[in-house]
């Protein structure tokens, strides 16, 4: 078993034991700080994947700036936790069972329908250049740049959108 | 060596964690939350496939996934702020009148 | 009209226009009279009759620069349908010209008559806007009646023949909504409804007579009708009987004969220029033209013959003894008229056909004179009595004054002598005092009558002679002479010219009329001699006398009862009391109206009241419609249709998918939860489904 494996193995649990805890925690602080964990594993995993960029950008974008967001949501809400609710008895078997299911799905298609088992390129010290990222803002400026564009105009939209949605009326109580 | 394809596994549970935790959890937050790992699963999905076909268009929908999943979560968590104010919770099952 | 067919010689062209003059006149009179003066609309009206009489005038000489030879003017086609072949065609001869003139002639001067008479009867009555109306229809009839004479065959005359009658309907109820007295009452309306009513069996007669003709003749057209007739009167006599028989039927109904006279007298209550225009000179001789131009059937059968002959000769009789009862000036003329046409009918049906139309021309223009001074006299009363109540003298006290009424009237000798003049004119002509036109005429009919060995028709028609020399008298003596037996006509007033001028042209033609057939010359026989086989009678001296000494003593009878010893206001009639129940029968027409009404019409009312009562309700409606149609109906749709094939099956059908919609539904609003999370999870079981879908594919 070469270093690949047990490491990719290793992150890979943690990175299901930290989905699993964000799903249980009974805390919504802790479902958030689980999630970061999750996070930062799968940004291990893009840098084993020879994507730095991503994942330097997975880091500072959703471990960083959306999870100090939901943290700072749930700090003024001050919902960290629900009274417990008698509602849809049957959706927790129903829904566990469903995942099951598509698990079980996904395993049968991965053992029967991929013939050629592709190897992941782990990235070494030569492949691994600031080449790379080059190469892909090169490509986001000249063949994606519209897409890249609109994205700006979405992301200003989101934040007028925010604005309007949160701010506070005149003689509105709160 | 590690096969693509444990990349994809991992993608597939960790996705179906994600679709259960929005399923099964009542606060809106955590369930957002899913969501989000939701999409963290199919971006690793598309970088495992960027690393195995070994070109960029994997890397570059990832990034424009992760910006509009930080657009989604703006927008979103100011939803949730305002639904608060209404209801004074943030509990899914309360947001029931909208029923035949 | 095909140039080729338009006769080249003479004025035959201009036939068709005898008929569109007068329809012309009409048309102008319903678009622009209103906005025409009174004057204006009775001269368009009575020019366009004038240009009818011009034409027939003209056609009248066409024919006898021709030596009496005919034309047919072939105007359009009407139906051919098979055998059928009915064209309009004009006919002239001397027959319908001689008819044409009289109609136009005489009915040119009573619509200028009728400028003044109408002008103060819309006035008395009380609604001036009837005047242009009154015009149309007179105009309208003029049309009517050209028609009727001009007809080539028996369907275009028939045309005529009913477009009279309609004209006759709307004249008589020309003031349909009032009563003679101008009293607001439907009494007006039943006397049209009347006429037409009994004109209808008479005219019924007439379609069965030319049903007959048509089945058995196989034509319309009066020659080829003619043509064919011998050889089926040598085979099947009888069926030229029925024929002429049926006919005569028609011609009762028109010319007012026993047993269909009775319409005659209510039609008086038409404005009087339509009694005489209509009702005495030309309308009502239809009947005569008609035999008179089926002279050719009726020759083949005299057995026919004698009915026709017998007919007239009791009318004329009949009519004359009723005449003798009456009070009302109009009534009296009317019953002469009946009388008069019986005397026509009678000579016809002898085969005196040139004596009957002698008498027809005659006839119309002394009866035309004696009503239309008869109208200038009740005029005269109604001036008299608007002018006491101008000056308030209500002697009345309430009660409507009838200026119709002879009881009202006396001495008018001095009020109005030149209607007193025009009436004795008239009245010496109709009594048929030498040399009068009426003389000539009657005498003719009754020598013919006498020659032909018509003995019983020779005596009745001569004591009908007596009756009318006898009731003219007394009508004389209670109009004009004597002491005036009402304020009204103490005060009456002359007529203006517009009326009496008409009047002193008919009187000259009532004088002078005589002259178209004088014995020896013999001019009117001449010249129907071309159309009608006719045979010259010859002037019989004795019968002469013997009529003229009856004239002379019926006008001698009535001067020793009504003319010695003038009538007094209030007086019952004197002959009241030597002659007790037979004058009372005369004074109520015999009974015939209230025979006629229990008869036949309180008869019909109740076969009427049987079929609705019983048959119609009873039966159909209660029986058949209720149980029969509507039971096995109902039976039908109530347990086949709508238990089996309704309930069961439609309904069920309907109500089943409506109860399975609602059932799925209720099911699907469960789904429809609202809660998120259950969409989220429908969405999983989505993905989960397609996506094994496409594994297990």
């Amino acid at each position: 078993m070469s270093v690949d494996l047990i490491l990719f193995f290793v992150l890979a649990l943690v990175a299901v034991a930290a989905a699993i805890g964000m799903l249980l925690s009974q805390n919504a602080v802790y479902s958030a700080l689980f999630l970061v964990i999750n996070f930062a594993t799968v940004a291990v995993f893009y840098l084993l994947l020879g994507a730095p960029f991503i994942a330097m950008a997975q880091i500072t974008v959703y471990a960083g700036a959306i999870m100090v967001l939901f943290l700072f949501v749930i700090m003024l809400l001050g919902a960290e936790k629900l009274a417990p609710g008698k509602v849809l008895p049957y959706q927790r078997p129903l829904a566990i069972g469903l995942a099951v299911l598509l698990v079980a799905e996904a395993a049968y298609l991965l053992l029967s329908r991929v013939q050629s088992v592709a190897a992941i390129v782990t990235p070494t010290v030569e492949t691994n250049t600031v080449e790379e990222i080059r190469r892909l803002g090169m490509a986001l400026f000249s063949d994606y740049l519209l897409p890249f564009e609109v994205t700006s105009v979405v992301l200003l939209v989101a934040m007028v959108g925010a604005i309007v949605l949160t701010i506070r009326e005149k003689g509105e109580q709160g | 060596m590690v096969p693509q394809t444990y990349y994809i596994a991992l993608s597939a549970v960790l996705f179906t964690l994600g679709a259960l935790g929005v399923l099964v959890r009542r606060n809106a937050l955590i369930i957002f939350m899913s969501v989000e790992l939701m999409l963290n699963a199919a971006n690793l999905a598309f970088v495992a496939f960027a690393n195995t076909y070994q070109h960029l268009n994997g890397q570059i929908i990832v990034f424009f996934v992760i910006a509009v999943a930080a657009a989604e979560v703006a927008v979103g968590l100011a939803l949730i702020v305002a639904i608060f104010k209404t209801r004074q919770s943030i509990d899914v099952d309360t947001m029931s009148s909208l029923k035949g | 009209m095909l140039l080729s067919q338009i006769p080249t010689t003479g004025f035959f062209f201009l036939a068709p226009w005898i008929v569109f003059f007068p329809v012309i006149g009409l048309l102008l009179n319903m678009l622009i009279g209103g906005r025409l003066s009174e004057k204006g609309v009775g001269w368009l009206a009575s020019g366009a009759s004038f240009a009818s009489f011009v034409v027939s005038v003209l056609l009248a000489y066409s024919v006898w620069t021709g030596q009496g030879h005919g034309e047919s003017v072939y105007l359009s086609e009407w139906m051919h349908v098979g055998a059928l072949q009915l064209d309009w065609t004009f006919r002239v001869d001397s027959l319908s010209t001689t008819m044409m003139l009289v109609v136009s002639g005489v009915g040119t001067l009573i619509h200028i008559y009728a400028i003044g008479y109408m002008h103060e009867d819309v006035r008395f009555k009380n609604d001036p806007g009837r005047y242009r109306r009154f015009f149309v229809f007179l105009n309208l009839f003029i049309a009517a009646m050209m028609i009727l004479v001009s007809g080539d065959s028996y369907m275009m005359l028939f045309v005529g023949w009913e477009g009279v009658g309609l004209c006759s309907f709307l004249l008589i109820g020309f003031w349909y909504d009032k009563d003679t007295l101008g009293r607001s009452s439907w009494a007006n309306s039943d006397a049209a409804k009347k006429a037409f009513i009994t004109n209808r069996i008479g005219d019924f007669g007439f379609l069965i007579a030319g049903f007959l003709m048509f089945w058995n003749l196989g034509s319309f057209q009066f020659d080829q009708v003619f043509e064919a007739a011998p050889a089926l009167a040598a085979t099947q006599p009888g069926i030229i009987i029925a024929i002429t028989l049926f006919m005569l039927v028609g011609v009762a109904g028109k010319s007012a004969q026993i047993p269909l006279y009775v319409w005659l007298p209510d039609a008086m209550a038409g404005p009087t220029p339509v009694s005489a225009l209509i009702h005495a000179a030309t309308m009502v001789t239809a009947g005569v033209y008609l035999i008179t131009r089926s002279a050719p059937l009726y020759t083949l059968v005299p057995e026919a013959q004698f009915v026709v002959a017998m007919t007239g000769a009791v009318t004329a009789l009949f009519a004359a003894t009723i005449a003798v009862g009456q009070y009302d000036i109009k009534k009296v003329l009317a019953y002469s008229t009946i009388s008069q046409l019986g005397f026509m009918v009678a000579a016809v049906g002898m085969g005196a056909y040139v004596a009957g139309m002698f008498h027809l021309v005659t006839h119309a223009f002394f009866k035309a004179l004696l009503f239309l001074s008869a109208g200038s006299v009740i005029l005269g009363l109604e001036r008299g009595h608007h002018h006491l109540a101008h000056h308030g003298h209500h002697d009345d006290h309430g009660e409507v004054f009838d200026p119709n009424d002879m009881r009202n009237m006396g001495g008018m000798r001095k009020t109005m002598p030149v209607t007193f003049w025009l009436y004795m004119i008239g009245t010496l002509a109709l009594a048929g005092i030498f040399p009068f036109a009426g003389f000539w005429s009657k005498d003719e009919i009754l020598a013919d009558a006498f020659r032909e060995g018509y003995t019983t028709v020779y005596w009745m028609l001569s004591i009908a002679a007596f009756f009318t020399a006898f009731y003219m008298g007394r009508q004389i003596w209670m109009v004009f002479f004597g002491q005036a037996r009402h304020e009204a006509a103490a005060h009456a007033e002359e007529s203006p010219r517009i009326i009496t001028v008409p009047l002193m042209v008919l009187a000259a033609l009532s004088v002078l009329g005589g002259a178209l057939n004088l014995p020896g010359l013999h001019t009117l026989t001449d010249w129907l001699e071309h159309t009608i086989e006719v045979h010259a009678g010859e002037f019989l001296i004795s019968v002469a006398l013997i009529s003229t000494v009856l004239a002379l003593a019926g006008v001698f009878v009535s001067w020793l009862i009504y003319g010695r010893n003038p009538l007094k206001a209030g007086q019952p009639d004197p002959l009241k009391r030597p002659l007790g129940l037979l004058f009372t029968g005369m004074e109520n027409k015999w009974f015939v109206d209230e025979g006629y009404w229990a008869v036949f019409v309180d008869r019909y009312v109740d076969l009427s009241r049987f079929l609705a009562d019983v048959i119609d309700w009873r039966f159909w409606h209660d029986w058949f419609h209720e149980k029969v149609i509507a039971g096995t109906y109902n039976w039908v749709s109530n347990i086949g249709l709508n238990l089996y094939a309704d309930q069961r099956g439609i309904d069920a059908l309907a109500n089943g998918l409506g109860t399975l919609t609602q059932n799925l539904s209720a099911s699907m609003r469960k789904v429809q939860n609202g809660f998120v999370r259950s969409y989220a999870l429908s969405v999983l079981l989505g993905v989960v489904l397609i996506l094994g879908y496409l594994l297990l594919k």
